[in-house]
């Protein structure tokens, strides 16, 4: 089998396997990072966003061996030791998040939006979250956090 | 005196372990040496099943062991159980043909489980299940209910016109009746489209057998622990309950689906006694649309009788429902108590008669849905009264205010065996009705116009009956169990609490809201109280989270226990506060001898009652734990009036919610916050069943929306901001007064959106649109008028 190398947030890690290994089946089944979720098998709903080299990418659509050399961080790499993310805050003070299945691809994608577009306005936050479901919110108080994430990521 | 009581929006104690990535879902846990299932399933939607060869795939690299639905019958393993037994009209009950969780003679839809293959990976458990040769003799499907109930095929040999029952309620020779005396007589024609609940958490389960202890540990995606250990246990396995345990942690949304004991469930926790290693099974999203109960799905006609006046005079109803291949666990009692019961409404028609046709056919099981029979029941009725309003000429608020049970009018005895308790419509009714500005409609709508647009606003009035359920009542109605709720209130010795919850969150909240119940009992801060939920293990009992219950019956239970602490306490306290028991008060977290400043706090009292030098143990158990049941005196009705409004462009059928207003009474609010929340997912999934989604089947019964690029979820873009508000009566069925919000949102929306693009469309002459109104379905209906 072949050898993967990558940074993990900020880790050096390495691991032999399968070909066929998806990325996100790297991060959940080889280093226990399960917070980055499958929810489904056709790369619709955004449960496993990452960020690859600073870029959100969808971790069940890539082959690990696709992020040999790559800089990947997850959603467990994201809080500042106990100091959660603004964007993380955010969702948490807004009720931006109910069954919590969804949200670590949530939030992985709101701050990838902040990083292109520092000051998004509501339309541009629902259509950048097409690809990204949730089942329990309706959106609205996801949209409010990360309206609310960016100022603060600002600030 | 605590701020984290009863009212306060406290923010989630769930969502720090969600935000980083640390929660506890079923799929995260891994067990040391665990082989893992695939599931082969039918890719046939009917067909008899004469051979199942496993003999290639059992020497494929990795296979640990491959079973089919003959290995389980030859260990006597029993089929799934349904928990609700629906009589027909002629008093005999309703058919209950066998649902063994492997398939034996027969497959009965696509997706229905052939085979399970145990391997040491996933993927070779999955190549492995290819090299299985499976012997089908296809046979024709009874997909439509029409069709299946003129006999196309059956099912079920034992049930050879598929109806699994026929059944009424209500007064029909009343009904007749007020039909004979009427002077108008509205009609109409719908259909409940049938949905896939789609949590976003696929459903998956890990089974483990100790064979030295016999025990047996089951952790699966479940809404419902001791309800599966129940019927698992009992009915399907025979392993009693002090051998099992079900462990259901984090489950990532339910909306219903998570509610059925589901085949997959016995398979593992069967086969995990024949391996010698836990096995996992996750299923992939695809296997979630083929597998997970689905929801809704009724055709129904329906005729309202009005006096000259307009007001309602009698309702007939006939409804087709669809229950799938199989009885689900809770499949029976959604297309009849669970709606014909609410066919009243808020309106106070004196005469109603309802029958329920309910239809084996070649799909997926039909059960609770978000709402489950609720929402069908009100879309059938708003789309009914918005007719009659149309047909008569009188305004949609006129009939509808004319109509109304008013507030004085309770207790209210409905024609379909409930009684409401209390609320107070015509308020609810004005607020909404100001929240959306119905008044300046007419404005916009010529705005719209002038754009080129069509404007319309709808209305929808709701009632649920939820807080599932008065144990006797459900008795009486054909409920195999009880539905009453337990807690267990255990103070530590340094007064924090732990609060043991039969009930169970998967997205609610409950870690907080319960909480903020212990907070407001005790006068503790909410962060000295932690909820454990979800472990048959932990938790005496319970019956789970489904029908909006869980604060309803769950909550109550609590502060039974709560208030049992607080007797104890006050016993313990007027010991070594040398007082009677009498002249022991307590408030805002202090116990205090009546009219002195001699006082002990909670935490004083918690630790003397564990390690006292001084104690009576005689006449006082030391320890501070207390256990309560709780069975409601009535199912609660939460109540209210959703209103729409949309802009349509009549050159493409594009439907653009402008406004969504909704106003719920739902009792006593204990985290406005969650309570928004809740509405606002709900709306959501009644907007998606508006305009979105629908499940399609083809004649041959192949799944057509089987995968997210062909099933419409409701996406950010598709959705407006939610104008959501409480005008709320205190509820009369429990202490807490609450009512439940879980549904309401998926109840009221609807009819709402279809009533409010009718409208918009009326001056084009379309008069009728199915849902859901997508835009290519608006379009023609707009070239067809």
């Amino acid at each position: 089998m072949p050898t993967v190398s990558m940074t993990v947030n900020g880790k050096s890690v390495s691991a032999e396997v399968e070909p066929r290994t998806l990325l996100v089946q790297y991060l959940r089944e080889h280093l226990g990072l399960t917070g980055t979720h499958v929810g489904c098998d056709t790369s619709q709903c955004g449960a496993c966003v990452v960020h690859v080299d600073g870029e959100s990418a969808k971790s069940c659509t890539m082959l690990a061996m696709q992020a040999e050399g790559s800089d990947v961080s997850t959603i467990e790499g994201l809080a500042d030791g106990d100091t959660l993310h603004p964007m993380q805050e955010a969702f948490r003070e807004n009720h931006g998040l109910q069954c919590g299945f969804c949200t670590p691809g949530m939030v992985m994608s709101a701050v990838d939006l902040v990083r292109t577009n520092a000051d998004p306005s509501e339309q541009e936050v629902r259509e950048w979250l097409e690809g990204n479901l949730c089942r329990c919110t309706g959106y609205h108080n996801i949209v409010k956090s990360i309206l609310a994430g960016a100022k603060a990521m600002q600030g | 005196m605590t701020d984290t009581g009863i009212g306060a929006s406290v923010r989630r104690v769930e969502d720090k372990r969600f935000l980083t990535g640390r929660g506890n879902y079923t799929d995260d846990i891994d067990q040391h040496g665990q082989a893992y299932a695939w599931m082969l399933r039918s890719p046939h939607a009917h067909a008899r099943l004469n051979n199942v060869d496993t003999a290639a795939a059992a020497s494929a690299p990795g296979v640990i062991a491959i079973f089919t639905g003959a290995d389980m019958a030859a260990d006597e393993v029993g089929g799934l159980p349904c928990g609700w037994q629906i009589h027909n009209k002629d008093g005999s009950p309703m058919n209950e043909p066998a649902h063994p969780p492997l398939a034996v003679d027969k497959v009965r839809h696509v997706g229905d489980q052939v085979a399970v293959v145990i391997a040491e990976t996933k993927a070779q458990a999955r190549d492995a299940a290819e090299l299985i040769a499976v012997d089908y003799d296809v046979l024709p499907a009874a997909i439509d209910m029409n069709a299946a109930l003129a006999g196309a095929s059956a099912v079920h040999d034992d049930v050879p016109d598929n109806m699994c029952f026929d059944w009424e309620i209500g007064d029909k020779d009343a009904t007749e009746t007020a039909f004979s005396g009427a002077a108008h007589v509205i009609s109409i024609d719908v259909v409940n489209n049938r949905l896939i609940p789609n949590a976003m958490e696929p459903r998956a389960a890990i089974a483990h057998h100790d064979s030295s202890t016999g025990h047996y540990t089951l952790h699966t995606t479940t809404q419902n622990p001791h309800v599966i250990r129940l019927l698992m246990g009992a009915f399907v396995l025979q392993i009693p309950e002090h051998k099992l345990r079900i462990v259901s942690h984090d489950v990532g949304g339910g909306f219903g689906s998570k509610i059925s004991h589901y085949a997959e469930e016995a398979i593992l926790t069967w086969a995990s006694a024949k391996v010698t290693q836990p096995i996992k099974w996750v299923a992939e999203r695809s296997e979630s649309f083929m597998t997970d109960a689905h929801g809704r799905d009724h055709e129904t006609h329906a005729e309202l009788a009005m006096d000259a006046d307009g007001n309602f005079t009698g309702l007939r109803v006939a409804t087709k429902a669809n229950i799938g291949a199989y009885l689900s666990t809770f499949g029976s009692s959604v297309p009849t108590y669970l709606y014909a019961t609410l066919m009243a409404g808020v309106y106070t028609t004196p005469a109603i008669y309802c029958e329920v046709k309910t239809v084996f056919t070649n799909t997926v099981p039909v059960d609770a849905y978000r709402g489950a029979g609720r929402p069908e029941c009100t879309y059938l009725l708003e789309r009914l009264v918005n007719k009659a309003a149309r047909e008569t000429g009188i305004d949609p608020v006129e009939i509808r205010r004319k109509n109304m049970i008013q507030a004085d009018q309770f207790p209210y005895q409905t024609p379909v065996a409930l009684q409401y308790d209390v609320g107070d419509y015509p308020t609810a009714f004005n607020t909404a009705l100001q929240a959306a500005d119905y008044e300046g409609f007419a404005q916009r709508r010529a705005e719209s116009e002038s754009n080129g647009k069509q404007r319309g606003i709808g209305i929808s009035t709701y009632i649920e009956a939820c807080g599932i359920a008065p144990s006797a009542v459900a008795g009486a109605l054909g409920a195999r169990a009880g539905l009453y709720e337990s807690a267990q209130v255990r103070v530590h010795p340094t007064g924090s609490v732990t609060v043991y919850t039969g009930t169970h969150s998967h997205g609610q909240g409950h870690e907080t809201t319960f909480a903020q119940l212990v907070s407001e009992s005790f006068g503790i801060p909410a962060d000295q109280v932690e909820v454990s939920h979800g472990d048959t293990g932990e938790v005496q009992f319970g019956m789970g989270t489904y029908g909006s219950r869980s604060l309803a019956v769950g909550g109550p239970a609590i502060l039974k226990a709560c208030n049992k602490v607080i007797d104890k306490a006050k016993k313990i306290a007027a010991h070594i506060l040398e007082a009677s028991e009498a002249d022991i008060e307590f408030t805002d977290g202090v116990f205090r001898v009546s009219g002195t400043d001699r006082e002990m706090a909670f935490g004083e009292v918690s630790l003397a009652a564990y390690v006292p030098h001084n104690y009576p143990i005689e006449e006082i158990e030391p320890g501070l734990d207390e256990n309560a049941f709780y069975d409601p005196l009535n199912f609660s009705f939460p109540a209210g009036c959703h209103i729409c409004e949309v802009e349509v462009d009549p050159d493409t059928g594009v439907i653009d919610i402008a406004n969504f207003t909704a106003v719920d009474d739902v009792g006593r609010v204990v985290n406005p916050m969650i309570v928004e929340g809740q509405v606002h997912g709900g709306v959501a999934q009644g907007i998606g069943q508006a305009l979105l989604e629908g499940c399609v089947y083809d004649d041959a019964g192949q799944l057509l929306t089987g995968s997210y690029m062909d099933y419409t979820m409701p996406r950010a873009d598709d959705l407006p901001n939610l104008n959501v508000g409480t005008q709320s009566v205190m509820g009369a069925s429990n202490p807490l007064e609450v009512k439940g919000v879980g549904e309401v949102g998926a109840i009221g929306s609807p009819p709402a959106v279809i009533n409010a693009i009718l409208d918009a469309l009326a001056p084009l002459g379309v008069d009728d649109i199915s849902m859901p109104a997508t835009p290519s379905k608006v379009w023609q209906a707009i070239q067809n008028a």
